[in-house]
């Protein structure tokens, strides 16, 4: 996605003149060409056939590797420098450009083939008077298009005329902000009057004038010109470009934007590169080591000065040259640059991507977070991150969609102070319900909903013998509501609610026999129990949040009026008749039972109205609602006026279903010592209940801390006090270390230290408060309170502030961060944190698109972070510590040869073998321990989440790992110089002949180091496969192998100057102490090791340590009990279950979407056997019916 | 290792419930439909679920201290073996630089004396048991060092006519001589060969009786054979028409052994030995073998005399000068580090067993969580 957003970046910047404003006429071909606008065709490859080369190779060298192999190259073509031949880079350097060379061009093959395939749709275009089908990137701009259903934009049209009435078309815009919702637009008056008329068509000529293009979904200003007059047009008549047109016959469009001038293309911005700490931390690791690399040469050049200066002037009878000391200094440093520069070997970050490649796949190819209820697998959608998903510390997380599954059931209810929904065995115990649980039974209403469950029958029994009560509670449940029916075919309706809850109650009614089917702004037609029934709708007393009550008040056939209202139940109690005060106990106790198993309780009530007291009302409430000052207010009184004294009929609990698996997964994370955040968009009541649900909010917890205050100071004294009472001998200033870091040090970053706590809080916070808590004097105040706490929950969130909320932790924690949503709000937050995952398979794919993981369910982030986050990151910090071990045992060991050979730059090793080492011999057995590894298997790492934490405090690879891992090979490179030198010095072979020439030496100080290094590897496998195995020993023969051939007779007379080490295998391996030798270094590398490492285990075991040791001693362990959620009957209870700020009310009366014959239109909503389309909350806007007016002639 | 359990509880997951639907035809249907978009489904293999069947090694208790005790026994034994086959070697070394004024050489020393010869007498009391091999040995001399090594031309070096020619230029100052003469054998490696004579005498009676001194087969097989040739040009002197000598020498390549017409150009054998260079700067390199006649059992006790053409320069860069004769055993030459550092790192192999077995019995491993 990046390489694609930065390719359009080029794209854009090669625009020479900026467009000041857009002019354009249809029809007119000419004219427009004459402007030079772009085509429709666009453009995502980035290279031609001959571009390709020249331009990969310049992206290549601008990589800082790269960069610096090409400077060793020339570095090497200096004969006075050059300590190696040129191969020993070359080797390297073609192997890594053309392998990132293969991949950028299959990608950008792909690239191609995608822009051709949508160049190459067809769309119909008005060509000279006749509807012609061409290429999408024939498309010019003033062209007009016709689009039929289902077909994508082609461009950035300005809407004609369409086949719907009021000239409206439906379009999705899934792909371009990621909300599944259909939105309306409509086209001018003046120009839907064109209708798909051909001839009228062709003979339109408005001009258009417009803002120059730019990446504004929202926005549009622009004029079009028609017959001398000036209408004005804005975002409403513009259809985008990624958009697809729905439940619309047909439209016509005149292109405004073509191609990459196309608000999509535009918006196609760069998106920042997120990195890991472990990619920041082997930068500055990367430029330390050029650090100690110089001062390795440094020394290395001084030694060579001092030499030349004592002894080789002296040794000129037989020296080359007689060089001047210091310039043979210099020389001599650039030498040792080239010699000792495997420290930063090139290969290593080639295998780095390897390996997070090959475990990104591990994440693709996983079957225990493949879905198959949508057939989605999870999806590494970024291949550099995943090490960090071993590190996490912090989770946020949205609500809606994510914890829950934003479905919303009708579980059950309390009527006339009889509870049901409850499953009783014959002994009065409760039954759990479950899959197998079997189902009321609704085959005796055809009108009835199937995907409906219940599994109470006495309600069903109750409602068919014409209990009153019963009829009367779900009577009121198919008036009181404004939800939209939609009936496609005779008895297949269809719910358009606002709120999921609301389609939740109302499909309940219409399976118990009250359907409702049909409205119009004055009347509600139900079915009842089979009957039809039309109510007279008099006036709707919509929802708001202060109200938390809605009410409808209707006239039945036989004339009798009611009022029906359900709310709040704390506010319905208020207004209900003292008559009811049993019965009021009675629910109270019910919806205790009900808040206390997490469900949204709602109460309703009912009241007859006296018709003449309803005139007077009536009359009163027309007054108010024409009023022109205080209009809300007087209404409200009206409304409290009429909304008393109120006959309870019972209650109703909605259960928010959460996604499978949830709780138990945040039980697992928080033992995994990682917090969870919750950020969400509900209402408090609503984010209060899921979070006891999921168990992140729990009855023992000593506090559950709330701020929702109203002004800063209030705001600052609540989170003070929440955090005097959880430290009450804390310091009152925060602890802050400062610490520099980065490149350079240049980053200042201030860590807010965690602070003990007694006991468990948690802490609520709504978005008002929030607001003033995110400001830049309260932000610490409401992180140390924040991060006291175990659970923090945010509600009432808008997005950005999602982002600042991740943003503040990342700033004063330094902690890794995920961020986990579904929905286009939640973009924000996925892009700010360290790793955003998107639940995929839901709202839209914004998410999805902008995450770096996505999955299709929320329990399947415990396998992600805990197995597969876990082992890559234990799999990086291995085979990084391991490659620098090699490479600076490798490299330490020159450095000490520097001293016997008058620091000349000479290689103890055979220059093969220096080319060889990293990408041959030891290449493949560190790719198997980094791709195969793993300590323990997943189930174990379920079983102690414990074992996550060591990567969350960077045990496992740090600067401090670092250095030990430079000791570590400092002490391996003496052993395997000097015992080699000890053994060998003033001996000779069995023969009589030197073994301590400079070619056998060579042999065996590569092979003594080739075979320590091989077995420290295996010492860091704790996992042996089978390509373990071969891939250790297959690199070992390979080696025997290699070396046998290259200083094969065979070798040296095809390449004589190549392979000047003819013969030395074969002299020096039939040596008994060559043998002896390597035995020696092998055992004096290992020993220590396996000694020190025993020793640790013994003495300071770690958490890994002690799981390893159980698995060994195969205690399987009895599965853990899972918790058994208590039932609580607290007090606590949630309030009006509606997840909206304000009902559709408005609407339903003004009827302005009613006007239409269903017949005219198909369905409204394609998807909507989906339950995502019922529960969606949709937007409508009023739509206009009169004619605009003309700006100005 | 429980790969049985653990296979359980790897076992292959359970399917994902189905939403269960009233309506039979619709469930039905759901199914089918279900059953065909699995084509997501990633593939239930050991490689891709990560559940390949491993080796899991630990450093438990009964691997580690036991195999630290094994080895340190092994080591242990290795070391005296070696220790003693080192101690019967008998090795005997005289430094001939002339340094010190007492020494016969001490004449020789000033490097404008040409043609010096000296002597070093030394006695043996018992038999130097044989095969005898007769080594020099420079010391503080750096034929490691880089451009030194790099100074030759394999091509010529391997009769290739061409180089003969045009020598390459690493062989640079030493590629052409004042007149822009091609040198042969170009390079400072080849100029700089070693070129003191040695002659051995063992003292009967008052009398000098020559010990022989066997120079064949000296070099690496593939040196001789392989590595380096001679141009195929009888006589060998055409081939190097038009050449120099390398400027230290005394005689053309092809005149290096007058004895033997064979052993002459680039396949002499002190020729071959020299250019072998060494990777340490104190080396010494063979000379001759002592196998022939009455030396073949090795040299008997006595007093010997070893008469010595002093030509190569040391002292000029503080190197010095040795003759080693020297026998050998089945794992080389005298070397004491191999024996002892075997013998110490098995006995700190055992100590560390202890240790370990020590701590392991005080701090058994935590059997708790």
């Amino acid at each position: 996605m990046g390489s694609l957003l930065s390719r359009l970046g080029l794209e854009c910047g090669r625009k020479a003149v900026k467009e000041e404003e857009r002019h354009l006429r249809a029809n007119d071909r000419e004219l427009n060409l004459s402007y030079k606008y772009s085509d429709n065709a666009i453009k995502t490859s980035k290279y031609n056939i001959f571009t390709f080369l020249p331009l990969n190779l310049f992206e290549q060298f601008q990589r800082l590797a790269n960069a610096y192999f090409l400077f060793l190259l020339c570095l090497q073509s200096i004969p006075e420098v050059s300590s190696l031949p040129w191969y020993t880079t070359v080797v390297p350097l073609v192997l890594v450009l053309s392998m990132t060379m293969a991949k950028d061009g299959s990608d950008d093959m792909n690239r191609h083939r995608c822009d051709k395939q949508v160049n190459n749709r067809q769309v119909e275009v008005l060509v000279e008077g006749e509807l012609q089908s061409e290429k999408w990137m024939d498309v010019q701009v003033g062209d007009i298009v016709k689009l039929e259903n289902n077909q994508f934009v082609t461009a950035d049209l300005l809407l004609l005329s369409s086949s719907e009435p009021l000239n409206l078309v439906y379009i999705e815009t899934a792909e371009l902000d990621g909300e599944t919702n259909l939105k309306v637009k409509q086209a001018l008056t003046v120009t839907g009057k064109l209708e798909d008329s051909v001839e009228k068509l062709a003979n339109f000529n408005g001009e258009v004038r417009c803002e120059p293009p730019n990446n504004r979904l929202d926005k549009f200003t622009g004029t079009l010109t028609l017959k001398g007059e000036t209408y004005s047009l804005d975002n409403e008549r513009i259809l985008l470009r990624g958009c697809t047109l729905r439940n619309t016959q047909w439209c016509f469009g005149l292109v405004i934007f073509g191609g990459p001038d196309t608000k999509l293309m535009q918006n196609c911005g760069r998106t920042t590169f997120k990195r890991t700490s472990i990619d920041r931390l082997m930068n500055v690791l990367v430029l330390s080591i050029f650090g100690f690399l110089m001062i390795m040469c440094l020394i290395l050049a001084i030694g060579n000065g001092i030499w030349e200066y004592q002894e080789g002037s002296k040794f000129a009878a037989f020296l080359p040259k007689g060089v001047n000391a210091p310039f043979s200094a210099f020389l001599t440093f650039w030498s040792y640059v080239i010699i000792l520069n495997t420290v930063v070997p090139i290969s290593l970050y080639v295998s780095v991507e390897i390996i997070r490649l090959g475990n990104s796949f591990y994440i693709n190819w996983d079957r225990k977070m493949y879905y198959p209820k949508n057939d989605t697998p999870a999806e590494a959608r970024t291949t550099t991150l995943n090490e960090e998903l071993g590190q996490i510390k912090y989770i946020f997380s949205d609500k809606t969609g994510t914890l829950t599954q934003n479905v919303m059931t009708f579980n059950k209810c309390s009527i006339n102070g009889k509870a049901y929904g409850e499953l009783l065995d014959f002994s009065g115990q409760r039954v759990e319900i479950n899959e197998k649980t079997e189902k009321v039974d609704f085959s005796w209403n055809n009108l009835a909903d199937p995907k409906f469950c219940f599994h109470d029958n006495s309600l069903v029994e109750v409602v068919r013998e014409g209990n009153p009560e019963v009829q009367a509670f779900f009577r009121l449940l198919s008036l009181c509501h404004t939800v939209m029916p939609e009936e496609k075919k005779e008895g297949e309706l269809y719910y358009q609610a606002q709120s999921p809850d609301e389609g939740a109650l109302v499909t309940a009614a219409r399976n118990f026999g009250f359907v409702f089917r049909s409205r119009t702004p004055e009347s509600i037609t139900v079915v009842e129990m089979g009957e039809l029934v039309t109510y007279e709708l008099l006036a709707v007393l919509d929802f708001n949040n202060v109200r938390k009550r809605m009410s409808v008040i209707v006239r039945s056939p036989e004339g009798k009026l009611t009022l029906y209202c359900k709310g709040a139940d704390t506010i319905i109690f208020e207004r209900l008749n003292p008559s009811c005060s049993n019965l009021t106990e009675v629910t109270t106790l019910h919806l205790n039972e009900f808040a206390g198993e997490g469900l949204r309780t709602l109460a309703l009530a009912y009241k007859d109205i006296d018709p003449e007291y309803m005139e007077d009302w009536k009359l009163r409430h027309h007054v108010a609602n024409t009023a022109m000052d205080e209009r809300e207010e007087k209404l409200d009184a009206l409304y409290e006026e009429i909304e008393k004294g109120l006959l309870l009929l019972g209650s109703t609990a909605v259960e928010d279903k959460l996604q499978d698996g949830v709780p138990q997964t945040i039980e697992q994370l928080s033992k995994a010592d990682i917090k969870i955040w919750v950020l969400t968009g509900d209402k408090q009541e609503t984010a209060e209940n899921i979070g006891y649900s999921c168990n992140m909010l729990r009855e023992e917890m000593n506090e559950v801390f709330i701020v929702s205050a109203n002004t800063s100071e209030e705001v600052r004294k609540e989170l003070q006090t929440a955090r005097r009472k959880m430290t009450p001998d804390g310091t009152e200033e925060p602890t802050v270390k400062k610490s520099r870091s980065g490149l350079f040090c240049l980053q200042k970053t201030e860590t807010v230290a965690d602070e003990p706590v007694n006991g468990e809080y948690a802490m609520v916070i709504n978005g008002h408060s929030l607001a003033f808590a995110l400001e830049k004097d309260m932000e610490i105040e409401l992180l140390r309170t924040a991060c006291m706490c175990q659970t923090v929950i945010c509600c009432r969130v808008t997005p950005l502030q999602k982002a600042q909320v991740v943003e503040l932790v990342k700033k004063y924690k330094q902690a890794v961060t995920l961020a986990i949503g579904d929905g286009a709000n939640d973009v924000s937050m996925i892009k700010a944190a360290h790793i955003g995952v998107g639940i995929s398979g839901q709202e839209g794919m914004q998410a999805v698109l902008s995450s770096d993981y996505s999955f299709a369910q929320f329990r399947y982030l415990q396998r992600l972070l805990l197995v597969h986050g876990r082992w890559s990151y234990l799999r990086m910090c291995k085979f990084l510590r391991y490659f620098f071990y090699k490479n600076f045992t490798f490299t330490f060991v020159h450095f000490w040869y520097g001293f016997f050979c008058g620091f000349s730059a000479q290689t103890v090793f055979d220059e093969w073998f220096i080319t060889l080492f990293n990408l041959v011999y030891t290449a493949l057995p560190v790719l198997s321990l980094s791709l195969f590894d793993q300590d323990v298997n997943d189930w174990w790492s379920f079983q102690y989440p414990q074992l996550y934490t060591p990567g969350q405090l960077n045990q496992y690879f740090s600067k401090r790992a670092f250095v030990y891992t430079v000791l570590h090979s400092g002490y391996s490179s003496l052993v395997l110089f000097f015992i080699p030198w000890a053994a060998m010095y003033d001996t000779v072979r069995d023969d009589g002949k030197e073994i301590v020439d400079y070619q056998s030496f060579a042999l065996l100080a590569q092979t003594c180091l080739l075979i320590a290094v091989s077995i420290q590897l295996g010492l860091d496998t704790h996992y042996w496969t089978a390509m373990n195995q071969f891939f250790l020993w297959g690199s070992l023969s390979v080696y025997f192998a290699v070396i046998f051939t290259m200083y094969s007779n065979g070798m040296f007379l095809t390449l004589t100057s190549s392979f000047p080490f003819i013969g030395t295998a074969r002299n020096s391996l039939n040596q008994p102490n060559v043998w002896l030798t390597m035995l020696l270094t092998s055992v004096l590398c290992v020993l220590p090791v396996v000694a020190y490492r025993f020793l640790r285990i013994l003495l300071w075991p770690t958490i890994n340590d002690k799981v390893r040791y159980k698995v060994r001693q195969d205690k399987v362990l009895p599965p853990t009990p899972r918790r058994v959620q208590a039932r609580r009957t607290s007090t606590r209870r949630s309030g009006y279950a509606f997840s909206h700020a304000q009902g559709y009310g408005d609407l339903v009366t003004s009827g302005k979407f009613l006007r239409r014959t269903p017949k005219s239109r198909p369905a409204l909503f394609s998807q909507t056997d989906s339950p995502l389309a019922q529960t969606q909350p949709q937007f409508y806007r009023t739509i206009s019916e009169r004619e605009e007016p003309p700006l100005s002639p | 290792m429980s790969q049985q359990d653990q296979k359980d509880h790897q076992g292959q997951q359970q399917p994902e419930p189905l939403p269960v639907h009233t309506t039979t035809i619709q469930k039905v249907r759901i199914m089918m439909k279900e059953e065909l978009e699995t084509t997501n489904r990633p593939d239930n293999t050991a490689f891709t679920q990560q559940r390949l069947p491993a080796w899991q090694p630990m450093l438990s208790a009964g691997i580690v201290i036991p195999g630290f005790v094994l080895i340190g026994l092994a080591f242990i034994g290795i070391g005296v073996a070696l220790f003693i086959t080192s101690q019967n070697i008998t090795v005997l070394e005289k430094d001939y630089t002339g340094v010190e004024t007492t020494s016969d050489c001490y004449k020789c020393s000033n490097p404008s004396d040409k043609n010096c010869t000296c002597k070093l007498e030394f006695s043996l009391s018992t038999l130097f048991e044989g095969p005898v091999f007769f080594y020099y040995g420079l010391s503080n001399y750096f034929q490691s060092q880089r451009s030194y090594g790099a100074s030759k031309d394999e091509y010529q070096l391997s009769g290739d006519l061409d180089y003969f020619k045009t020598p390459i230029s690493a062989c640079s100052p030493y590629q052409y001589d004042a007149n822009q003469n091609p040198i042969v054998p170009c390079g400072s490696l080849a100029n700089s060969m070693f070129n003191d004579t040695f002659k051995l005498y063992q003292i009967v009676n008052g009398t000098k009786k020559l010990v022989p001194f066997d120079g064949k087969g000296i070099a690496w097989w593939t040196d001789y054979n392989i590595k380096y040739r001679n141009p195929s040009v009888t006589p060998l002197k055409n081939a190097f028409n038009g050449t120099v000598k390398p400027s230290f020498w005394s005689k053309p390549a092809y005149e290096l052994d007058t004895s033997d017409p064979s052993n002459n150009g680039f396949v002499n054998q002190d020729f071959l030995v020299w250019m072998r260079r060494a990777a340490l700067p104190d080396f010494r390199k063979l000379y001759r073998r002592i196998t022939e006649g009455d030396y073949a059992r090795g040299l008997p006790a006595g007093n010997y005399s070893l008469e010595i053409a002093y030509n190569y320069p040391v002292l000029s860069f503080g190197g010095r000068k040795k003759v080693v004769f020297s026998n050998v055993s089945w794992m080389g030459g005298k070397n004491q580090f191999l024996g002892i550092a075997y013998l110490v790192v098995g006995s700190l192999c055992v100590v560390m067993s202890m240790v370990m077995l020590i701590v392991y019995a005080k701090f058994k491993f935590p059997e708790d969580d």
